[in-house]
């Protein structure tokens, strides 16, 4: 076998290797998908009756709370930046950590100081390669989210905005992640936690309107202590299982295009290895006929 | 008559859903019945049994801890971190 037809077999048979692990990692995502999906919707009741439930104590009752009102100095904002824990998910990853780092310059423009959270191996990674530090970091379950990583990450985030700037405290928290729209387009996200922005799902009173008169049980500071922390987390949990699903998502279209590419790849080497072959037995025979022709010329000399 | 609409929701998933004629939770402060009409109100939840009485008469209890209890317009939202049926 010739040289050049031996290269183009070995390149087939490794594009056919690869082509095997890309196509069982796409049908893994792919089933892993409507798995996530599904975990997203399940979450969903109990998000949007924690939000109804905020919007209804942050609507009816006026009360300052320390977690809704804006401070008058932001002198540092945290950002909490959810990422995967595995590549060989398109640009998954770096899209969310490109948006951190838009947010992280918009922040410093306006004079703040940026401290990081992370999640997901991909973040961490990045930030020790440019040597950058961080606050904590979650690694591990990114593509199954559990309830209590969430709980954590509200714990440490909710811990630090009360803790006062002067002793290292962060005034604003910021979530960077990917909101899965569909099963083609994920987009990276940048939401503002806290102090909490926009409550959806209640339209605003108008002002002629009587509010329902809302009775809180103990009394409305306590209700507002034990429900926000309820939202933060919520907005979390929900935060990382649609950073889950699009991981899910992204890794299926990163690894169904690798696999059209391998199949691409190896129809053009089989043709070159075709025609090498053939190549090849052209020169043998050339060869041959030659070296027939050589004898008979030797044979009427004699 | 009226009835309630009761979402019993876990952080999870939506635990039970349905028309109820009253139900009875356990709140910080004590045990609470809600029937057709309460006012509105919001109270923080005590972990411990919630009742749920249908319709015809049957009841079904389920287990809730740590969240809260809206009502609000005939519909009771239990939402708590843990909660599942008994």
């Amino acid at each position: 076998m010739g040289a050049q037809l031996r290269v183009y077999r070995q390149k087939i048979k490794s594009a056919q290797t690869t082509k095997k692990i890309t196509r069982a990692m796409e049908l893994i995502s792919a089933s892993r998908i409507y798995k996530a999906q599904q975990r997203v919707a399940s979450s969903t009741p109990y998000s949007r009756a924690v939000t109804r439930a905020v919007s209804a104590v942050a609507t009816y009752s006026n009360v300052d709370h320390p977690l809704t009102t804006e401070p008058a100095v932001i002198e540092r904002a945290a950002i909490v930046i959810f990422t995967s824990d595995r590549g060989l998910a398109g640009a998954f990853s770096s899209n969310v950590l490109k948006e951190a780092e838009q947010l992280t310059a918009l922040l410093r423009e306006q004079g703040k100081d940026v401290v990081y959270y992370l999640v997901g191996r991909k973040a961490v990674g990045n930030f020790n390669f440019r040597k950058r530090s961080s606050l904590r970091s979650w690694i591990g379950g990114t593509d199954l989210p559990q309830f209590d990583t969430a709980k954590e990450i509200a714990d440490e985030v909710v811990g630090l905005f009360n803790t006062p700037a002067s002793e290292g405290g962060v005034d604003e928290i910021h979530l960077v992640y990917n909101r899965f729209v569909s099963m083609i387009a994920q987009v990276p996200e940048v939401v503002r936690l806290l102090p909490l922005e926009v409550v959806e799902g209640v339209d605003a009173p108008a002002d002629n309107e009587v509010f329902p008169l809302y009775e809180f049980e103990p009394d409305v500071t306590k209700v507002l202590d034990a429900l926000l922390p309820v939202y933060i987390e919520s907005r979390i949990f929900n935060a990382m299982l649609q950073s889950a699903a699009s991981e899910h998502a992204a890794r299926q279209k990163a690894m169904k295009s690798a696999t059209d590419n391998a199949d691409k790849l190896i129809k053009n080497y089989t043709r070159l290895s075709n025609a090498a072959r053939q190549a090849e037995i052209t020169q043998q025979i050339s060869e041959i006929v030659g070296g027939a022709d050589a004898l008979v010329t030797t044979d009427d000399d004699n | 008559m009226a009835t309630l609409r009761v979402e019993l929701v876990a952080a999870d998933r939506a635990v039970w859903t349905g028309e109820a004629k009253m139900v009875v939770a356990k709140t910080v402060e004590g045990e609470i019945g809600l029937l057709p009409g309460h006012e509105p109100m919001l109270a923080i939840l005590g972990a411990g049994e919630v009742r749920i009485t249908l319709e015809d008469g049957t009841g079904i209890k389920a287990n809730a801890e740590d969240g809260f209890l809206s009502v609000e317009h005939d519909v009771v939202t239990i939402v708590a971190r843990h909660a599942e049926l008994a």
